[in-house]
């Protein structure tokens, strides 16, 4: 359904940021982005969800799809209440001096629903995350990390989404937490059927998820497939998971992996 | 202090006030969708006094265009503020997007300058005394009250109408923004407008829309004050009151402005009435040093945001 055929992105005309990125969401997938700070993950989403133009950002080169419809120049507005493509941004961003509840409203009435949709919604996004339906009447600015996050997904659901963008879900969350988020993410994407495109540093729960991943660097996609597969690939365990064959002894030479790292310059 | 005064000027104080209050509503508004100052609010107040006058076609010179009864000439007027609003959005704010704040709060000074040139283009430069008032500006209340001067208190029911119309349009405002869709999308792109975006919400019409209420607002003041004094340029000097009244309840809070305004409409009366000879436009100054004193005890104004900090 989502299609990103090579493009390219320049900040302020002069820095370019993405040089060609190609990829695809398909129907009830999750699809994983992997990569180092600046490899330009969250540009990639920015670009799909419109969000670049506040920015000085834009496509240059290439063209992003939707449903075969082309989006890479409509605004962020239109993105979110037309074709129902909503990023959920990173580092928790919520409307602090309102309260859950109303959070979790105004994602709804933003892209025009009404009534009846809203309080199903609400009891949707209370299901997928418990903990918020105490919390309700809570300014949102006060609550924990963990329920800052679940409060900010919930706020994407509530515009049925036909597919979500998610920006780094785990970060500075504890790991039990960031457990606990993950398994939502799946139950939402199982249960509802929505697909679901995200951005993560934590390789080996995004891979756990993810039906397909893409790994990028510095503005390329270096490797992709099926995250089995990628989970099986040497690089991978290495560089991203961590692992080591297990029970054989290491020298430094082994680990000085910066000999043996594979760079795509040029 | 001439104490048997002092029942009278509370009183006058705090109808006052509330007209004030209602002006500093207009820029609370606005900077609570925007975080921009407007400081063409006054002016936006004149030239809202200045259309109801023209569509009350008081001009009197044989040719007016309208003679609406006031009522009429206001609502009309209403919709000239709300046309003004979504104008300044599109024309003197969108081409600024991604500017620093600084500049678009300074653009909003040059626009005070541009709407008094325009006003004075179209409608002269010379106070017009004969704006309409439902009743006379003479016209008064008599109330019985022991300790005051000669045992009466009076009361203009021309300030009792404007104190009326005034609270009324706050408690509108307020509703609005507590409870209405629209009033929750405003309020949550005064707090982030990316996040705003990236929800689907509509960022500039939501600018164009709180210009457009501030200028109805503003319209409402300027008529108000019109119908005391008299429509004239230097009806967009009450801003400097409004200032006060606004930085003292907090910059983004409605109830704030409303009860800065009837903090500072009290200082003013009060003070007038000690008439301290020593110091010269004392009631001029009493609002500005009333709003030092509360910004020594809450730097965020009496009901301000405090900033949510996590520990």
């Amino acid at each position: 359904m989502l299609k990103v055929n090579n493009i390219e992105v320049i900040y302020s005309d002069v820095i370019l940021v993405l040089r060609g990125i190609s990829l695809e969401v398909k129907e009830d997938q999750i699809v994983a982005i992997l990569g180092a700070n600046g490899a330009g993950k969250t540009t990639t989403l920015k670009a799909i969800s419109g969000l670049l133009n506040a920015e000085e950002g834009a496509v240059t080169r290439g063209s992003i799809e939707m449903d075969g419809r082309r989006i890479d120049k409509l605004s962020a507005e239109t993105i979110v209440r037309e074709l129902g493509i909503v990023q959920v941004l990173e580092g928790r961003r919520l409307f602090q001096h309102l309260t859950v509840e109303e959070n979790l409203v105004i994602g709804a009435t933003a892209r025009g629903h009404r009534g009846t949709m809203i309080d199903q919604d609400l009891e949707r996004v209370y299901h997928y995350f418990p903990p918020l339906k105490q919390l309700r009447k809570r300014v949102s600015g006060y609550l924990s990390g963990g329920e800052q996050q679940m409060l900010v997904i919930g706020r994407g659901l509530m515009s049925r989404p036909s597919l979500l963008l998610l920006d780094e879900p785990s970060l500075g969350l504890a790991p039990l937490l960031v457990q606990e988020i993950f398994r939502v993410i799946n139950q939402i994407n199982e249960e509802s059927g929505i697909p679901i495109l995200l951005v993560e540093q934590n390789a080996r729960l995004a891979l756990e998820v993810a039906d397909y991943a893409y790994v990028m660097e510095t503005g390329r996609v270096v490797l992709n497939g099926p995250s089995e597969q990628l989970t099986e690939n040497e690089d991978i365990k290495e560089f991203y998971l961590g692992l080591t064959q297990l029970g054989e002894r290491k020298s430094y030479r082994d680990v000085k992996h910066y000999k043996r790292r594979k760079r795509w310059l040029g | 202090m001439n104490w048997v005064l002092v029942p009278q000027a509370i009183i006058t104080g705090i109808l006052n006030g509330s007209v004030i209050g209602l002006i500093a509503l207009g820029v609370v508004l606005i900077y609570k969708s925007s975080e921009i100052f407007n400081f063409s609010q006054g002016h936006l107040l004149m030239l809202g006094a200045f259309v109801t006058w023209w569509f009350a076609g008081a001009s009197e010179d044989g040719n007016e265009i309208f003679n609406f009864p006031l009522g009429l000439a206001v609502l009309a007027a209403f919709l000239v503020a709300l046309l003004i609003g979504f104008l300044i959005e599109r024309i003197a704010l969108r081409p600024m997007t991604g500017q620093p704040l600084l500049s678009i709060i300074l653009m909003t000074l040059g626009l005070a300058q541009l709407i008094e040139g325009l006003v004075s283009i179209f409608f002269g430069i010379q106070p017009k005394s004969n704006f309409p008032a439902p009743i006379a500006r003479t016209e008064t209340f008599k109330i019985p009250f022991a300790f005051a001067f000669q045992g009466n208190i009076f009361i203009k029911k021309l300030l009792v109408i404007a104190f009326l119309v005034a609270v009324f349009g706050m408690i509108l405002i307020v509703i609005f923004f507590k409870f209405s869709r629209v009033g929750l999308s405003m309020r949550a792109t005064a707090e982030d407008h990316e996040l705003a975006r990236s929800i689907g919400i509509n960022v500039p019409r939501i600018f164009g829309l709180s210009w457009a209420i501030a200028g109805i607002v503003a319209t409402a003041g300027g008529v108000l004050l019109a119908m005391l004094t008299g429509a004239s340029l230097s009806l967009s000097t009450v801003v400097l009151v409004a200032f006060p009244a606004i930085l003292l309840g907090g910059l983004e809070s409605l109830p704030g402005a409303i009860v800065g305004g009837i903090a500072v409409g009290l200082a003013q009366e009060l003070v007038s009435t000690a008439k301290l000879i020593e110091i010269r436009n004392s009631s001029e100054i009493a609002p500005y040093v009333l709003l030092l004193i509360v910004l020594i005890i809450r730097p965020e104004g009496l009901f301000g945001q405090k900033r949510i900090e996590r520990i």
